[in-house]
Formats: structure tokens, C-alpha cells, sequence
């Protein structure tokens, strides 16, 4: 019993050790494949533009559910032209990345997991190995950063797309005054919270297609194999993101 | 040819797109406006006794004119004072040097904001200058404390009329 714990509890941590080292792999063949732009622009598309429906309906009511519940609240206080400030440092700061990032796992984290699964159950990793093409340089760095540049901007995107969701519902329906909607929200929100909101999509951009590519390169050359790469991958970044959330809001307070 | 060409198309556009919503947060969901520097500045300090609870960011306004922000508190451990760094647009620069600083409070709970009043000398403060006349924040606390102390001392005066007026007393005798 406590033996197989103790197994448990090393097996976790030498998993932690694979994927630490596979970064720095990652990292130090980064420089030679952006020489490359084209493939990483292919996979900008992949994970970037392919999500972009996804995100902007998901953005619109998420925007808009804010702008109906911060608008019954404020309400309550008489200062429902807080309601721009209230939903923009919501979005911005939090629900955008955050959001963005889950939604990000689940529709390109998934389909690089399950592409590199695929490839290395199918040999098309092994038959690369045999032309002398390094596969992490040829299809893994390239998805990887990818994923790492779409993910800042998908959540930008989200976050606008929100915001005009709450300034639908709150100004368009309820009846906020669009002057001091935008006015309150310029004079409350800084620069400070936009920058947050990037980085905590940066890391959380890093953290996704890191696991997802990981997940999909390691996955155990079988289709049971490549279904089980799919399922960790959203589990494990959807966990990841949330504890990764806390720390940078805790570094940014 | 004619697929990477629609694939270019689509990832061009869609990073366009995530610029596009980065600058559009940047620029017009917070007081930045365009300028990514700022406008042309200068710098002005003053002390405070007490600046109650201004913060880093709050206006400095003239007649009620916004002309520049707070940019920096820090504390004078010499004099025991609040030195408060400001930052004025260019644009108003012919304030007089004996012009004086006080701190305000937006409406009767809001945030507080550094109001100037134009003096009458020929001289302008510069950059790095400091503005000698200054007047404290309002504290509704000490005006409460002071006020419950009034209240206190009046009705024991009440309550002890021989101690309080001695004229009184003398007649007695």
C-alpha cells in the first residue's frame, strides 16, 4: 500500500522531470525554426485562426452574461455606470486568459496532442528519425510556438469581443448611459491590468501547447494511446491554468 | 501555391485581428489614449503634512481642469513630511512659483485629487521645482474625533457648571 503510494508519488515526479527537460529542448531548437516562418505560420493558423469562431462566440456571451449580472447588481447600489469598469477588469483580467485558455486546450490542445499521437503511432516520427530529420525541430517546435503566439492573441480577442458583449446588454438593452460607460471604464481600468491579462496568456499559452505537445509526442503508440493523450491533455492544462491563475494574480497584486 | 497562399491570407489576418483587439485594449479601455509615451511633461514636488489617502495615479487638476497626475508618493523621513511628485502636460506651463497645492476629495466619500491655485508672481515653476505652499488633506476622522471631542467636553461642562464657570463659584461664596 504504501509502497505502491510512494511509486505513485516518483512516477508523478519523474513525469514533472521529462516534460521540464522536454521545454528546454524546446526552447534551445526554438531559435533555428523561427528561420523557418512558414511552418510556425502554418500552425498560427492551425491553433490561431481555426479557434477564432469558438472564441468570439464564447467572448459574446460571456460578455454579455456580465452584462446582465454586474447591471443587476450595481443596480442594487445605484451605480450601474460602473458596469464598464466592473465587466472590462473582469474580462481583461481574468475571465479573457482564463477562459480563452480552457477553450484553447479543448479545441487545439487536443488536435496537436491527437496529430502527434497519431504521427508516432502510425511510425511517421520513427520514418523522420530514419531521413535524419530531427521530428521536435520539424513538427514539434513548430506547434509549439504556434500555439504560443496564437494563445495572447485569441485572448485579446476574446476580451474586445466581451466587452462589446457588455456594453451590448448594459447599454444597448438596459439602458446604461454609453458615455459614462466608456468614460468610468477609461478612468478606472490602467495599464497595469492590460499587461496582466498578457502575461497571465502568455503563461498560459506556454503551459498549454507545452502539455499538449508533450502528451502528444509521449503518447503510447496505440489508438487507446493517442485517445488517453487527448484526455490528459485537457485535464492537465485545465489544472494547470487555473494553478498558474493564481500565482500570477498573487505576483500581480 | 494557390493553398499557402489561403493559408498566409488566413494567419496574416487572424494576427492582424489579435493585434488589432491588443492595441484596442491598450488604447481605448484605459486613460492611455494614443500616445504610448505619454505627452511632453514636467515634473513638480510638494510637501504634505498629510495626504490622506491619495494615491499614485489620481488627478492634479487647475479650476477644474485636469493638467497633470500624481506619479510618485514617497515620505521625507527629515521633516516628517509627504513628498508628492507630480507630472504636468507642457501644455500648462506658466503657473506661478507661489502658486499653492491642496489636496481635495472628489464628491463626499471619492478619491482624493490635488487641486492648484494660480498665485500672482511673474515667475513660473519649472521642471524639478517645488511648490512651497501646500495645505493638508481633509480627514473626515480627525473631524469626527474632533467634533466627538467637542461634544464630550461641552456636556461635562454642562454637568459641572461650578468648575466650569468660576465667576459662578466666587457668588456662591
Amino acid at each position: 500500500m504504501f509502497g505502491e503510494l510512494w511509486e505513485s508519488f516518483t512516477d508523478a515526479l519523474e513525469g514533472l522531470g521529462s516534460v521540464v527537460h522536454f521545454l528546454f529542448r524546446l526552447i534551445v531548437n526554438s531559435p533555428r525554426v523561427l528561420l523557418r516562418f512558414t511552418l510556425i505560420s502554418q500552425q498560427i493558423f492551425n491553433s490561431g485562426a481555426l479557434s477564432l469562431v469558438i472564441i468570439m462566440l464564447s467572448g459574446l456571451f460571456v460578455g454579455m452574461v456580465l452584462g446582465l449580472q454586474g447591471f443587476q447588481l450595481l443596480q442594487r447600489f445605484g451605480s450601474e455606470e460602473a458596469l464598464g469598469t466592473a465587466a472590462t477588469i473582469g474580462l481583461v483580467k481574468e475571465l479573457g486568459p482564463v477562459v480563452t485558455a480552457l477553450l484553447f486546450a479543448g479545441r487545439a490542445g487536443t488536435a496537436l496532442a491527437s496529430e502527434l499521437g497519431l504521427m508516432r503511432a502510425t511510425d511517421q516520427i520513427s520514418a523522420m528519425e530514419m531521413m535524419a530529420v530531427d521530428p521536435i525541430q520539424r513538427v514539434v517546435v513548430p506547434r509549439f510556438l504556434g500555439g504560443v503566439i496564437a494563445m495572447p492573441l485569441l485572448a485579446a480577442i476574446f476580451s474586445v469581443i466581451g466587452i462589446y458583449g457588455a456594453q451590448l446588454v448594459g447599454v444597448q438593452v438596459m439602458g446604461v448611459d454609453s458615455g459614462s460607460f466608456w468614460s468610468q471604464m477609461r478612468a478606472a481600468v490602467d495599464l497595469s491590468d492590460v499587461t496582466e491579462g498578457i502575461v497571465k496568456s502568455l503563461a498560459f499559452g506556454v503551459a498549454c501547447s507545452l502539455i499538449a505537445v508533450y502528451q502528444g509526442y509521449y503518447s503510447t503508440p496505440t489508438a487507446e494511446g493517442v485517445g488517453r493523450a487527448t484526455t490528459r491533455t485537457v485535464v492537465t492544462s485545465a489544472v494547470v491554468i487555473l494553478f498558474l491563475d493564481y500565482l500570477i494574480t498573487a505576483a500581480f497584486l | 501555391m494557390r493553398k499557402s497562399r489561403t493559408l498566409n491570407l488566413g494567419t496574416g489576418s487572424f494576427v492582424l485581428l489579435g493585434f488589432a483587439a491588443l492595441f484596442f485594449l491598450t488604447t481605448q479601455t484605459t486613460s492611455r489614449g494614443l500616445s504610448f509615451f505619454g505627452p511632453a511633461h514636467y515634473d513638480l514636488t510638494a510637501k504634505f503634512d498629510n495626504i490622506g489617502d491619495l494615491k499614485v495615479g489620481a488627478p492634479v487638476s487647475m479650476s477644474g481642469v485636469e493638467v497633470g497626475r500624481v506619479v510618485k508618493i514617497d515620505f521625507d523621513s527629515n521633516d516628517y513630511k509627504a513628498v508628492v511628485l507630480l507630472r504636468l502636460n507642457e501644455r500648462y506651463n506658466k503657473i506661478p512659483t507661489d502658486s499653492d497645492a491642496s489636496i481635495y476629495t472628489q464628491g463626499l466619500l471619492g478619491g482624493k485629487f490635488i487641486g492648484l491655485t494660480a498665485g500672482g508672481a511673474d515667475t513660473y515653476l519649472k521642471d524639478k521645482d517645488q511648490i512651497d505652499f501646500t495645505q493638508s488633506a481633509f480627514v473626515l476622522e480627525n473631524l469626527i474625533g474632533q467634533v466627538l471631542a467637542n461634544f464630550t467636553k461641552s456636556k461635562a461642562d454642562a454637568l459641572t457648571p461650578a468648575a466650569a464657570d468660576p465667576k459662578a463659584t466666587e457668588k456662591t461664596k
